[in-house]
């Protein structure tokens, strides 16, 4: 018997999710940024809207940016409400999102608690329910016993340094698998037949008058009959390109997991004051995020003394994870915004849209303004929910505050 | 741990430093006589550059001076430090 071949008897390779196109030499949207927005955004476009001469361009691979490297917590608990709605908007779309992807995302419902560790922590926190309640957003106000029934591993202990007095609680809140999402969307959007083009970064735009015609690429010039940015924390990048002054500034946000372990956590803990916002994923890994580096930065990398501050936090607040190893810290870019709020809408190009400014939080809302945006490229006019949103209001001073609720300091 | 060389006291520790973003930023001559796209842009809107960026830093838990420094925000790799009186150098 003659030898067989190596890998002859290993199953066919499996259906690749997408397809790795070829940029065409135009499109009527194209889409800067293969993240999980620009994605959605396509998705959207394609579904609600029948707009599939789109393309997707992404500098690096697909979902390789911030939907990579977020913490995937899901929430809606905003103080304003410009903001409970569009991110109430979003999860109500997350609920669905398995079904209308046709893909499993890993979504769970597992809720989250907002830790309030000072007296001034509990009334902004009550206040926060309340106005989450008027605004139909499930929300409840716990004790610190109450506290403890929700998550038993949380220190309600009196005498730590930041003693736990209470937690706002959303139960709908949950987590997801960010790249099961980002495939999700993805895959969805080349069945619709949208070009998913990776290794493929913007360097200038074409104009005439008010109009951008094109964009310049490592990969030739393509034109197109709308642009919408979504580069995150490269948005400023492509902005100066155009000349547009947009108030963000990109910081390093790092993230880190631990080893895998059996199932301690049953929720998801985030505490504002500590800087430190826990939940354990599927697998098994404890996934934890800290506040922004300090200064401004494009590196992908923090320091080190971000994430042992972030340590420390966690192991007073959960003595349960001392003995957890590190595995694996990394860094991402987070475009900031001045009143923690995203700037989406109009630029100063009549068919340029802006998405950016979503900071620190900006997963949970990846179906929320991937629906939105669609909406807005569509009918070239805000959709309602993300009007507020303008980048005029840093004019006009009607500024939508969500320092409070954001919960990573920035 | 990254090295940040102040002006007065030499290299110390990234932690004993707190950043206070772009640098070369005056207050308005005029403050009365800006419109409110102007003050907008006096109170929101800073560079965000890729690459050299001139901007303040405070040793604060040093001799609490401030300073300004051109740092690359790719690399962050600090290319020049100098004092806040000074114009910004020209970095090679």
């Amino acid at each position: 018997m003659s030898p067989r071949t190596p890998g002859a008897d290993l199953p066919e390779h499996p259906d690749l999710l997408w397809h790795d196109r070829e940029p065409k030499r135009s499109y009527d949207v194209v889409i800067v940024g293969g993240g999980g927005h620009g994605l959605a955004t396509a998705h959207y476009l394609a579904k609600d809207h029948g707009i599939t001469n789109v393309a997707v361009l992404e500098k690096g691979w697909l979902g390789g940016g911030n939907m990579a490297r977020n913490t995937t917590i899901i929430r809606s608990n905003y103080l304003w409400d410009e903001s409970s709605a569009i991110y109430e908007h979003s999860l109500k779309l997350w609920e669905g999102l398995e079904e209308d992807l046709g893909y499993p995302i890993l979504f769970s419902q597992r809720g989250v608690l907002n830790l309030a560790h000072t007296l001034q922590d509990v009334r902004d926190s009550v206040r926060r329910v309340e106005a989450n309640k008027l605004n139909g957003v499930d929300a409840e106000w716990l004790d610190p016993d109450e506290v403890r029934k929700v998550c038993p591993i949380v220190n309600t202990a009196g005498d730590i340094r930041y003693p736990v007095l209470g937690a706002t609680y959303q139960p709908r809140a949950g987590i997801a698998k960010h790249d099961y999402v980002a495939w999700g969307f993805a895959r969805r959007a080349d069945e619709a037949g949208i070009d998913l083009i990776q290794d493929c970064e913007v360097t200038g735009f074409t104009t005439d008058g008010d109009r951008v015609t094109g964009v310049r690429t490592t990969r030739g010039d393509i034109a197109t009959g709308s642009v919408a940015l979504c580069a995150a924390g490269h948005t400023s990048v492509l902005t100066d390109l155009l000349g547009i002054p947009v108030p963000v500034q990109s910081h390093p946000l790092q993230a880190l997991v631990s080893e895998l372990l059996e199932p301690v956590h049953p929720t998801v803990v985030m505490s504002n004051a500590v800087h430190v916002y826990v939940s354990q994923a599927h697998k098994g890994e404890l996934v934890m995020g800290a506040g922004v580096d300090s200064y401004n930065g494009y590196g992908q990398r923090g320091a080190f003394s971000i994430i042992e501050r972030q340590m420390a936090a966690a192991v007073e607040l959960f003595p349960v994870f001392a003995r957890a190893h590190l595995l694996r810290t990394w860094g991402g870019i987070v475009d900031t915004s001045p009143d923690a709020s995203p700037i989406v809408g109009r630029t100063p190009y009549e068919n340029v849209w802006l998405n950016c400014g979503w900071g620190t939080g900006g997963f949970k809302a990846t179906p929320g303004i991937g629906s939105t945006l669609a909406h807005t490229i569509a009918h070239g006019e805000p959709h309602p929910l993300v009007a507020p949103f303008t980048l005029e209001r840093f004019v006009t001073g009607a500024l939508v505050d969500e320092h409070g609720a954001a919960a990573v300091a920035h | 741990m990254q090295l940040i060389a102040c002006p007065w006291c030499g290299p110390r520790e990234e932690v004993e430093f707190s950043y206070g973003g772009q640098a070369h930023v005056p207050h308005p001559a005029a403050p009365a006589d800006l419109n409110d796209e102007e003050w907008a842009h006096y109170v929101f809107f800073r560079a965000n550059p890729k690459g050299r960026f001139a901007e303040r830093w405070n040793h604060s838990a040093g001799c609490r001076r401030w300073f300004n420094a051109v740092r690359d925000t790719a690399t962050y790799r600090f290319e020049a430090v100098y004092r806040l009186d000074d114009p910004r150098p020209v970095t090679p």
